[in-house]
């Protein structure tokens, strides 16, 4: 097992080569560069003293570099010393901007993640074992709400609620007096109150999509002959079904955890606009459209970290839970 | 209807060498193309430590009677009609006569006394060893599961007996089988593995669902050796569902011919052999091959296809594939078991039960 994960870890490496040079390539695609955008910005095309302020910049930055040179002085940085590069549009260095908005965003992801498998685990199970009850009917009914209400609105609607019955400030993750304020207990705290919005919005939608895959997943199992055996050698339903078909309906779901994180991650920007989270998703926008590239490529080269350690996390737990999954070679056991 | 009065009358009590005695047992599934009677009139019975062989082709409702049974139909499939006495031992004492006679049509298929009896008293194999065992537990983990459910046994206690029933039904190296998952041994011993697990609760009756059907031959003659070994330890009735006749010359005691859902023919081994009475035996039997018969005979075959289970045959249920039949009669009649001798019945119009004069008892063959 070691040996398969040391195995993966070294495959990681290309891999992760090939996604910065697709990255970089992908934002380098459109016409133009920061430079560009920012003259535009600033109306100073026929501004002599801006040009040549614009011919200084070029050169700092190294714009006017074809493409390899300029990726290699980006890679080679990140590979050595860990430096991101540096941030055009906010003139800091790339590393400080997204540590933060990574970790809080990180704690989002997993908390929405957890919550939307506690309930859709829950209700799809529900579904699924009283398939056509009027229970199911009820749930399929609501999930599918939750599942066509745009994230936005909810967004707003529940922003609207938790301002005028709990008094908490509108937006963000933090109130105003906290904002800037170094971590402690009571930062901690207002942070669990401003979390549940964001939680529950994102999870609404999951959940609606999940709690499906759960009952069809389930209803599969729960005609396969093993239950049968099981029905026959006396157990009790509910042991029986938490012993059997729910553990083999889980598979699908593990399987699924690596590209749970990168999604929540990059798709949740509309949610964090709305909302004013100081998440990556808005950041990660604004970067794009004003081609701040260090910024951009350091985000997609995060997600793409994002997403190789969640499908490696994904497969080591598959394996761990269902023992037909063997990562030696078959010939060597 | 006539079937179900002549049941009702007949009495409640078992037969002193019976274990379970089904009596129009009726099992349908009301599903949204129609209602499919699955099993619709099912009456046999078996003796205390001997083999019956359920036999028909597929889709007359073998698997489903033994399911009701043990009241595991899948949904919506519920028993709705008729009786399955079983004498119930107190656990511990020996095979006797005597013991509580219970209808298990009756109990709750959730209830707390059904459970009891599942596995405990009457346990189940199936066709299909590599689906019927969950892929992901270990072969000892199922096994400790059965034995744990029905006695109070340390976990170590259970552990040593699973590896001695490991080692009873012929599994080599028992001791590190009992950690190895299903998809790491072959068929057959997956199969030993399935039996280990219905015997070790030391059942009265084990009911097998064609447990030879998914195997290759060797093994098959091995499983159904190895089932006849431990009749003759545990003293266990089988019922066993089969639609190889081979199988059934080689295992029965006696013999069910089920046809859509119904016992058409049911008797002992040698008398189904040699004396067929139903048109539908006669023609089961016609179908096998014989050695020396020659390459260029054409094998005999029941013609027609078992009808759909959503539009049945009025009447009698086989009319339209029988060489026998009587328009007028055999189409317009469902017919009643009629007994030929204390453990011989049959359900054909052929030997009475038609009102009119039209009865011919002579068959010629």
């Amino acid at each position: 097992m070691l040996k398969y994960i040391a195995r993966r870890l070294l495959v990681m490496i290309p891999t992760l080569f090939a996604i910065s040079l697709a990255s970089f390539f992908i934002i380098q695609l459109p016409p133009g560069d920061f430079l560009t955008t920012y003259a535009a910005g600033m109306g100073a095309q026929d501004n002599i003293i801006a040009r040549e302020q614009l011919a200084v910049l070029e050169e700092r930055y190294g714009l006017d570099e074809p493409f390899h040179v300029q990726y290699w002085r980006w890679i080679s940085n990140i590979v050595c010393c860990g430096d991101f590069g540096q941030s055009f549009e906010w003139n800091q260095p790339v590393s400080s901007l997204i540590w933060d908005r990574l970790t809080l965003t990180m704690l989002l992801a997993v908390v929405s993640t957890l919550f939307t498998w506690l309930v859709a685990f829950l209700i799809g199970t529900y579904s699924a074992v009283r398939q056509y009850s009027l229970g199911d009917y009820f749930w399929t009914f609501i999930g599918f709400i939750g599942l066509a209400t745009p994230n936005f609105l909810l967004a707003l609607v529940l922003m609207y609620i938790s301002f005028r019955y709990f008094g908490q400030s509108v937006g963000g993750l933090f109130s105003p007096e906290y904002q800037n304020a170094p971590w402690s207990l009571g930062k901690a705290w207002d942070l669990f109150q401003h979390l549940w919005i964001p939680v529950v919005i994102i999870a609404t939608a999951g959940a609606a999509s999940t709690i499906r895959i759960m009952r069809a997943n389930l209803l599969d199992e729960l005609h396969r002959p093993y239950t049968t055996t099981a029905r026959a050698k006396g157990m009790q339903e509910w042991r029986l079904i938490a012993k059997y078909p729910l553990r083999l309906a889980l598979n699908p779901f593990i399987s699924t955890v690596g590209w749970t994180i990168p999604t929540l991650v990059s798709g949740e920007i509309i949610v964090s606009v709305v909302l004013d989270l100081p998440t990556t998703g808005p950041l990660l926008l604004r970067a794009l459209s004003s081609q701040d590239m260090y910024l951009a490529g350091s985000f997609l080269m995060m997600l793409g970290v994002l997403t190789l350690i969640g499908t490696l996390l994904s497969d080591i737990l598959l394996a761990w839970l269902d023992p037909r999954i063997q990562y030696e070679k078959a010939g060597r056991r | 209807m006539v079937a179900e009065s002549v049941q009702t009358s007949a009495s409640p009590e078992l037969d002193h060498d019976s274990l379970l005695s089904v009596r129009a047992l009726q099992t349908h599934f009301p599903l949204d193309q129609g209602l499919v009677k699955a099993v619709d009139g099912a009456s046999f019975d078996i003796r205390q430590g001997t083999t019956l062989c359920v036999v028909g082709e597929s889709g007359c409702g073998k698997s489903v009677t033994a399911r009701s049974i043990l009241q595991i139909v899948d949904r919506p499939g519920r028993v709705v009609g008729g009786e399955i006495l079983f004498r119930r031992q107190r656990r511990g004492a020996g095979k006797g006569p005597d013991g509580e006679i219970v209808d298990l049509a009756a109990l709750d298929p959730k209830g707390a006394q059904m459970r009891r009896i599942r596995g405990g008293d009457i346990a189940m194999i199936f066709q299909e060893p590599m689906t019927s065992l969950s892929p992901v537990h270990t072969i000892g983990n199922q096994i400790v599961e059965a034995i744990q459910l029905h006695e109070n046994v340390s976990n170590r206690e259970a552990k040593e007996r699973a590896v001695e029933v490991l080692h009873k039904v012929g599994v080599p190296r028992a001791k590190q089988r009992f950690d190895s998952y299903p998809f790491e041994l072959s068929g057959g011993l997956r199969q030993r593995a399935m039996i280990a697990m219905a015997l070790s609760c030391n059942p009265a009756l084990l009911i097998a669902d064609e447990p030879t059907t998914a195997l290759d031959v060797t093994t098959q003659a091995q499983i159904l050796e190895l089932m006849r070994e431990l009749q003759d330890d545990y003293g266990m009735a089988i019922m066993f569902i089969t639609h190889d006749l081979g199988v059934v010359a080689e295992m029965a005691d006696d013999v069910v011919v089920m046809y859509l859902g119904m016992t058409v023919e049911r008797g002992d081994v040698v008398s189904i052999f040699h004396d067929p009475q139903h048109p539908y035996t006669r023609a089961l039997l016609r179908s096998i091959p014989t050695m020396g018969m020659g390459t260029r005979t054409r094998l005999n075959t029941i013609k027609g296809m078992v009808p759909d289970p959503y539009d049945r045959p009025h009447g009698c249920p086989f009319h339209n594939r029988c060489g026998e039949y009587m328009p007028g009669t055999c189409d317009q009649i469902v017919p009643p078991p009629i007994d030929l001798d204390e453990h011989r019945q049959v359900r054909c119009l052929l030997h009475g039960g038609a009102p009119s004069s039209g009865v011919r008892n002579e068959v010629n063959t």
